[in-house]
């Protein structure tokens, strides 16, 4: 595809400052059931290809679904027009220097090919355990869902990008929903669609599914019979289902440079951090260590180059609890004049890249989830993502999670249910007290983080282990 | 993937290279119904009608697409600026076999004994189904779609037999109507609107000129933040039994804020329609302006805590745009997934003065879903506090043995409406008296989604006000607070106007439509952050 994509490029005739053409091809499979009977299976092909060209410091786009030399040649013509009638409006003087030149390619690594499970087997599997989330009559709904993805993403430019990429994923979800009189209470793996991970279908068939199915039943059936969670200011301690939402929410949403600088007020919000934050803002406790990392292998947004051919790296973000610098590509970078990373990402052939999360990890500490537990003499564990806000500058949040234990005496006792907790981003993480050593650190991710205008969902990763957040406020469900 | 080597049809991109004017788009666009008729013939030609053991196969095809324009601004200024042509196509094929004495008991979930009440799927009740569903690209040239969809075609009616019985399959009918015209109007549909929309070119200039006139009329330091979409949308839908459906509409949505010199001054504004018209931009423009002069005063920073709340329109439609997603429809309600289980099973009432209902008369998208059928012009469901019914598409209606009444794959609303009241505008600012003037909400989500909580925040214009005057605009508040409360014996008044809140979302493509809602006074509106 490199070949025939430069080919094309040659053939444009367009005096243009730079011209890139990213195609795009996702082939895609969904299969659900729901109470052992079949949901969806279905298949999906999605291609096409953005001409972007710069020309007189502007950026324009055209982005179409007809992979024609023609249609592209259309495309570049299209994109050049737009950057012209738009260059006198320009937010910024852009130069090629925020599209450098590279060559490479990059793999997924998998070992089991889609092409190992038929779609007889998928759905046998996906029955079974469905059943086996029906631990009693008391479940009323059970799921299973796979899906896979396999997207390759071709790059080439002017300046002499030329970038394959192949990244094969698998998303899962398994739930149950348990009801008792007045009462109602759900279960996931640990949250909607968080098992989701590069990789191929031994992502899925992992040894640990049926137990997994098993106790995913039961907690929503034990949770009918469990109290609230108590109203108090407590020691909160976070399962990594959980901390995947709050690094999320809370750390990366707010230090991704767009919003910083304002370009995503209209839509997601800004930031309560500043340009000359960086190097220099405590972001929270020492024991806070945040990297942008898109080397760990299974983990869902690894790649070795961005959406504008920008080699990634790990990179630290926050470093003992100090920022050090933001979520922002090349673009963003050349205005702000801050450290950033390799980031700028589309969510598909038919989006223009924006700053993006990819993975974003909190760094494991040195303290077994024993030991942890056994320090705090009162609190609350909390585990799996439920419900989640947070305002538009990403101070004030509200988080609420599908399952929680109450901490007494350095021992897990009564299961809560309801629990949610809400805290401002400074003060929360400045109470981050206790950080889980890497057997505590699990990888989660999500397909679906939303932003930008024209608007976005990509897919993104966060690896973390247990923490633990000293004098947070808790609380049950509705009265 | 491969290139194509050349175009051997006419190319079908309505766009021209500065162009997406009305005129273009219609030209693109019946290029597009062709093209998608013969995709559908084709598809007819080529489906087997007999495969593996006797199973007939039907078939349904919907199409989603657009020709968009989008352009972003930021410091009023562009920040990016695009264009996208982009179609899909969903093909489902079902087969149809007589059942065997083994698959009676994987059939076991389709409520049998219920089955009578619903004359439609009496027919099929001693088949046994099997679904299969492809996504795949839509360009409008017959040539190179086909040459996607044969093999997928083919593909998928190999997989159909390996697949389990799906109890719930819904098979393709024509509706039965009493008259010609109503049969007719159910089975076939083409509406098709027009326009006039911005040029390409000309988008920037057109809304950054007003903007930056006045800001040197009125304060240097206006700042403009926002996306204009615009430009041609089409859906269609048909199936082996002949139904056709087709929409398109040119449109475009402007969605954006002002920002004044502080944090906290920022109005939220909405431009919407088929026709552009500078002088309604001008005006709102200035509107708007003259909001973000009431928040140049120092934020006042209220403590937590229950305020007396009115909630203007685009702050109700937040609200309303949660609910709808809240399990209205007749799957969640069944499944233990839905706020509203309590409002059904009549444990719970509503105040009698909120009646919510989708209202196709006044929302102009599509009104066939994907299965082909035509929802109903107006649905009540919620009745003056109480429940009216639920939103029941193809499936729901053969797992629960009731009637569908045409709702989404999704079952959530299309056409909200909610009714209005009799507040005037007027007397808004005096009977909230001393309270929270709340213009928009930010966020929204379930904190409790069966008990009928919802959290968010409070963002843009939102204000104090005391003795029915505006005192200072407010930091930002968290609210959680009980629908069955806050839409219960909280709701004081709603005012005597409905205002449109188009549908401004730009996921995956343009969203069409919106939602009419009146303001509302709520008595105790409960802060938490």
């Amino acid at each position: 595809m490199i070949g025939p994509l430069t080919a094309t490029l040659e053939q444009i005739d367009i005096p243009a400052d730079w011209i890139g053409i990213r195609a795009m091809q996702e082939v895609s499979s969904w299969r659900a059931m729901r109470d052992g009977h079949p949901q969806q299976n279905e298949r999906g092909l999605n291609q096409g290809a953005m001409v972007e060209v710069l020309a007189a410091g502007q950026f324009g786009y055209s982005a179409t679904n007809r992979l024609t030399p023609e249609a592209l040649r259309a495309a570049a013509q299209r994109a050049y027009d737009q950057a012209i009638a738009s260059s006198q409006w320009a937010i910024h003087r852009f130069t090629q220097a925020v599209r450098p030149p590279i060559k490479g390619s990059y793999r997924s690594p998998y070992i089991k090919s889609f092409d190992s499970l038929g779609v007889g087997e998928i759905n046998d599997l996906l029955r079974q355990l469905c059943e086996r989330l029906k631990v009693s009559a008391a479940v009323v709904r059970t799921s299973a869902i796979a899906r896979t993805h396999e997207v390759d993403t071709w790059f080439v430019s002017s300046n002499g990008s030329e970038i394959h990429q192949k990244i094969a994923m698998v998303e899962s979800h398994l739930g149950a929903i348990a009801q008792a009189p007045g009462v109602t209470q759900s279960r996931t793996d640990n949250g909607y669609l968080a098992r989701s991970y590069q990789g191929g279908w031994e992502r899925f068939t992992e040894d640990d599914l049926w137990e997994r199915a098993t106790r995913i039943g039961e907690q929503a059936v034990a949770l009918l019979e469990a109290p609230d969670c108590p109203t108090e200011s407590t020691t909160l301690v976070l399962a990594p289902d959980q901390m995947m939402l709050q690094i999320h929410e809370s750390v990366g949403h707010p230090l991704e440079l767009d919003r910083i600088l304002g370009d995503e007020r209209n839509y997601a919000g800004g930031s309560f951090v500043k340009p000359q934050d960086f190097g220099k803002l405590t972001y929270g406790s020492k024991l806070m260590n945040i990297t942008f990392d898109t080397t760990l292998e299974g983990e869902l947004a690894s790649y070795q180059f961005d959406d504008t051919g920008t080699p990634s790296d790990r990179e630290y973000l926050i470093r003992e609890g100090v920022l050090q610098r933001g979520i922002g590509g090349l673009e963003s970078q050349s205005r702000l004049n801050v450290p950033g990373v390799a980031c700028t990402r589309a969510c598909n052939w038919n989006r223009p890249a924006i700053d993006r999360m990819a993975n974003i990890n909190l760094e494991p500490g040195d303290t077994d989830f024993e030991s942890m537990i056994g320090q705090i003499e009162s609190g609350v564990y909390m585990a799996s993502n439920r419900s989640w806000s947070i305002d538009d500058q990403r101070q004030k949040f509200q988080f609420g999670c599908e399952y929680a234990r109450k901490i007494e005496n350095g021992q897990l006792t009564t299961l809560l249910k309801n629990p949610n907790y809400r805290a401002t981003t400074p003060q929360f993480w400045a109470n981050l007290s206790q950080v889980g050593d890497g057997k505590t650190l699990k990888v989660y991710g999500t397909p679906y983080c939303g932003k930008g205008e024209p608007n976005q969902l990509i897919r993104v990763g966060h690896a973390s282990p247990v923490c633990a957040f000293e004098n947070i406020e808790v609380f049950g469900g509705a009265e | 993937m491969t290139l194509q080597t050349t175009d051997t049809e006419q190319t079908n991109d309505s766009f021209s290279s500065t162009s997406t004017s009305t005129q273009q788009a219609a030209s693109g666009s019946r290029h597009y119904q062709k093209t998608f008729q013969q995709l559908v013939d084709a598809i007819n030609r080529n489906i087997g009608r007999n495969i593996g053991n006797q199973s007939d196969v039907h078939f349904t095809l919907t199409l989603t697409g657009e020709d968009s324009q989008f352009t972003r601004f930021s410091q009023v200024k562009v920040r990016q600026t695009g264009q996208v042509c982009d179609g899909q196509l969903r093909l489902t094929l079902i087969t149809s076999k007589e059942i065997t004495s083994e698959e009676i008991s994987s059939k076991d979930g389709s409520h049998e004994s219920k089955r009578d009440s619903v004359p439609s799927q009496a027919a099929d009740a001693n088949k046994a189904h099997r679904t299969a569903t492809i996504t795949l690209p839509f360009t409008g040239n017959f040539t190179a779609d086909w040459k996607v969809i044969q093999p997928a075609l083919t593909q998928l009616q190999a997989e159909l037999p390996l697949l389990p019985i799906d109890p719930y399959a819904v098979l393709p009918t024509k509706t039965q109507a009493t008259s010609q015209a109503s049969h007719q109007s159910q089975n076939h549909t083409n509406e098709v609107h027009t326009g006039n929309l911005l040029e390409a070119s000309a988008v920037a200039e057109a809304l950054l000129n007003p903007i930056r006139s006045s800001a040197e009329e009125t304060s240097p330091t206006l700042d403009f933040s926002g996306l204009y979409a615009g430009g041609l949308s089409y859906r269609a839908y048909a199936d082996s039994v002949g139904k056709r459906h087709w929409f398109e509409t040119p449109s475009f949505t402007l969605d954006y804020s002002l920002f004044g010199s502080r944090l906290q001054q920022a109005v939220k504004g909405t431009v919407a329609g088929k026709h552009w018209h500078p002088e309604k931009y001008e005006h709102d423009i200035a509107a708007v302006a003259a909001q973000l002069k009431l928040l140049s005063r120092p934020a006042k920073a209220v403590p937590r805590g229950s305020y007396r709340t009115y909630l203007a329109p685009a702050a109700v439609a937040d609200i309303i745009d949660t609910i709808i997603w809240g399990g209205l429809g007749e799957a969640s309600l069944r499944q233990g997934n839905s706020a509203f289980s309590k409002l059904e099973q009549g444990e719970a009432v509503l105040s009698e003065q909120f009646s919510l209902e989708e209202d196709f008369q006044r929302i102009g998208i599509p009104r066939f879903n994907s299965s082909g059928e035509i929802a109903p012009t107006r649905l009540p469901l919620i009745q003056k506090g109480q429940w009216a019914s639920s939103l029941i598409n193809g499936r729901s209606a053969k797992e629960y043995g009731k009637a569908s009444n045409g709702a989404n794959e999704e079952e959530v609303m299309r056409a909200p409406t909610v009714a209005p009241g009799t507040l005037k505008e007027k007397d808004i600012l005096a009977e909230l008296d001393t309270g929270l003037y709340i213009s928009n909400l930010h966020y929204l989500n379930w904190s409790d989604l069966n008990a009928g909580r919802i959290t968010g925040m409070t963002r843009y214009a939102c204000f104090w006000v005391e003795d029915g005057e505006i005192v200072a605009p407010i930091e930002n508040l968290r609210f959680d607070d009980d629908l069955y409360r806050f839409l219960g014996e909280g709701l004081i008044a709603l005012t005597d106007q409905q205002t449109f809140l188009p549908a401004v979302g730009t996921y995956d493509r343009r969203s069409l439509g919106g939602m009419w809602v009146p303001g509302m006074l709520i008595d105790q509106f409960r802060y938490t952050l």
